[in-house]
């Protein structure tokens, strides 16, 4: 099958990547800690007041470290021709799509859930907030790499690419931010927070069904 | 751009797209490939018109352009590897491959430190090691010297000789190819 | 669809229909909507609970209203350009968006004149100001994905692609945004009993709204218009166009 080739030789090639370039990975969960820590800088040392709007703070800052790393997605092939390849040979770029996104999301979305009982620390957050925020990222992250490589895809072949693909993707990420940042909320009095969770996960299974096409597309017209 | 251009690629021919700057040669290459499409005009492949059959022209084609095709940051052998990979391609020797077009010793060097002609030689590896019949190929002497441009017009010879179809664009002279040799002259118009 | 959608796809026939459409659509949508204006503003009642000041909804409904319809046509377009490969549909993209954001604009621009003497503050986070707000961040992002590439086709393309997933998007933004205000706000100042509206205001709105609607339809004409000629600068016909009106 060609497109589990095409998934496979492109997951591992990104992954080697990765594992050569380790700034690509490192960079945005230092850039992730570092606008958490801001925000106490910002607001004064408040515990209350902290442990209060944690859940927003800890989403925005996860939001724009993804963001951050999504430009260089699809760039550096694009660059050198590969995905003139590919489009040219017409291999299966969907699967491509997928694994580039996988790859993505191993590099700025896993990163964070590894240092979130860090976050707890930093941030005071109670048990039930924790595993809320642990949660949360589990199932938002993946969607957040979606709709980044999209804008990726979207701003490809642009001009000037970092501030337009954050101008064009955040909207999007206005309805994770409401459930992920209220689901740790509801958690850290002690509620039940299944009914957000559940939410997420049919956004993200709704973008994994919806955006490799619209991606795919995406880098077609780029391409073309 | 262009207007007016019939052509017509039997196996074994090689075409080549002549043209001042800028009268469209690459563009009529990336229409060829299926990169972009025409404004007017159809394109068939063996007497089908392209849009119903675009899979299969796509598995009969190998197309380098002016990009590499090459990722910067593997190494030449990884590079082979990923094609080989995405193309589902029969494994073969690729140091031996990689030593023919003389690139032994620098296989495990980042290709985005190897020189222009070295570079260029890598993303022609892919000549070696594609099954296609139709090679579509914009510019592929550039930046490369003597020897490897007598190595790629053997063996463009050898693949017309095994029923292969060339079009490419140059401007270096191929004294060895003149007997296959046809040419298209592109002409400048708004 | 298609066989019905083909003729007008040549951009000089377009070109002709929309200079028709124009010239009676453009009058019309300002006469309309300046008795829809006059008549809201000046000649109805005053409202028993907001007096003078809920006059402004003349203007405030109809831009909200069409705000959003113009980026459904907006959309539609997209749907035809990406589906039936038609160019004029992906300029009429970059026609519709700017009209869709001035609409966009004007909306939150009168909703928070209204709401200072009403809730007191010029900026509440009501579900359905921020809905708008969120409308022309994607408003904008269209806008500016068009215009971000050195070839105007790949940006008209662009553009088209993030529209449909904008509409995508939209019912789910909205719905978020709506959960998300009952969650953080309660019961406030901004759920008021809506008293049912008498006739004599009914109608100037009913114009007004009319009006914004024909404003939408001319404006885009003109746009489009523009946008084709913009396209098609190098085409002999529009050399001949140009070169007529410079004789005349």
């Amino acid at each position: 099958m060609s497109i589990a080739a095409v998934f496979m030789a492109t997951f591992r090639r990104d992954l080697r990547l990765l594992a050569r370039q380790k700034s690509d990975w490192l960079n945005p969960l230092l850039f992730f800690l570092v606008v958490l820590s801001l925000f106490p800088l910002g607001i004064g040392a408040k515990p209350n007041l902290l442990r209060e709007i944690a859940p927003g703070i800890i989403w925005i800052a996860a939001l724009l470290s993804v963001l951050l790393g999504a430009e260089r997605l699809f760039k550096q092939d694009y660059r050198d021709g590969v995905l003139e390849q590919l489009v040219s040979a017409r291999l299966p770029l969907p699967a491509y799509v997928l694994a580039k996104m996988a790859a993505s999301w191993c590099a700025s979305g896993l990163p964070l859930i590894i240092v979130s009982p860090l976050l707890a620390l930093l941030l005071g957050l109670s048990q039930p907030a924790f595993f809320a925020v642990v949660a949360t990222l589990l199932l938002g992250t993946p969607l957040l790499t979606l709709l980044s490589a999209l804008g990726a895809a979207l701003t490809l072949s642009a001009d000037k690419g970092g501030i337009l693909l954050a101008l064009v993707i955040l909207p999007f990420y206005i309805p994770l931010l409401i459930f992920a940042s209220a689901a740790v909320e509801q958690a850290a009095f002690g509620l039940p927070y299944g009914a957000q969770l559940a939410i997420i996960a049919a956004m993200l299974c709704l973008a994994l069904a919806l955006v490799p096409f619209a991606v795919f597309k995406a880098l077609k017209l780029n391409v073309g | 751009m262009f207007t007016d251009v019939d052509i017509q690629l039997s196996a074994g021919d090689i075409l080549q797209i002549a043209g001042r700057n800028g009268a469209g040669k690459s563009s009529l290459l990336r229409i060829l490939a299926g990169l972009s499409e025409p404004s007017e005009g159809v394109l068939y492949y063996q007497a089908v018109e392209l849009t119903k059959c675009h899979d299969d022209y796509a598995a009969d084609l190998c197309f380098i352009g002016h990009l590499s095709g090459v990722q910067g940051q593997l190494t030449a052998l990884e590079n082979l590897q990923f094609w080989r990979a995405c193309w589902q391609l029969k494994a073969a020797d690729d140091w031996q491959l990689l030593a023919t077009l003389g690139l032994a010793g620098l296989e495990d060097i980042p290709c985005q430190h190897l020189s222009a002609g070295q570079q260029r030689r890598v993303s022609l590896a892919r000549l070696w090691l594609t099954p296609a019949r139709i090679w579509i190929l914009d510019e592929p002497f550039t930046a490369l010297d003597q020897s490897a441009i007598g190595l790629l017009q053997a063996h463009f010879q050898q693949h017309c000789a095994n029923g292969g179809a060339i079009i490419l664009t140059t401007h270096q002279p191929l004294p060895m190819l003149a007997s296959q040799l046809r040419q298209l002259e592109l002409e400048y118009r708004w | 669809m298609f066989k019905w959608l083909d003729p007008y796809a040549k951009p000089q026939r377009l070109y002709a229909l929309c200079g028709t459409w124009q010239q009676v659509l453009m009058p019309l949508a300002w006469f309309t909507l300046l008795i829809g204006v006059v008549w809201g503003l000046g000649f109805t009642p005053a409202d028993y609970q907001q007096g003078d000041s809920y006059r402004i909804i003349h203007i405030h409904v109809p831009a909200a209203i069409w705000s959003m319809g113009a980026y459904s046509s907006m959309a539609i377009a997209a749907f035809i350009a990406l589906v039936w490969q038609i160019k004029v549909a992906q300029w009429a993209i970059g026609a519709i968006a700017p009209i869709g954001a001035c609409f966009t604009l004007i909306a939150l621009f009168t909703g928070s004149f209204w709401g200072k003497p009403m809730w007191g503050t010029w900026w509440e986070w009501d579900a359905r100001l921020t809905s708008e707000l969120i409308l022309l961040f994607l408003y904008v992002g269209v806008i500016a994905l068009q215009n971000a590439f050195a070839d105007r086709e790949t940006g008209d393309k662009a553009a088209s692609l993030l529209a449909i997933v904008g509409v995508v998007n939209l019912p789910i933004i909205h719905f978020s945004v709506e959960w998300w205000n009952t969650l953080h706000q309660g019961a406030s100042i901004t759920k008021f009993a809506k008293p049912s509206i008498d006739p004599s205001m009914l109608w100037p709105l009913l114009i007004c709204i009319t009006g914004f609607a024909l404003l939408l339809a001319a404006l885009t004409c003109l746009r489009l218009r523009t946008a084709i000629l913009l396209h098609e600068q190098h085409r002999p016909w529009v050399r001949d166009l140009v070169k007529e009106s410079s004789d005349a």
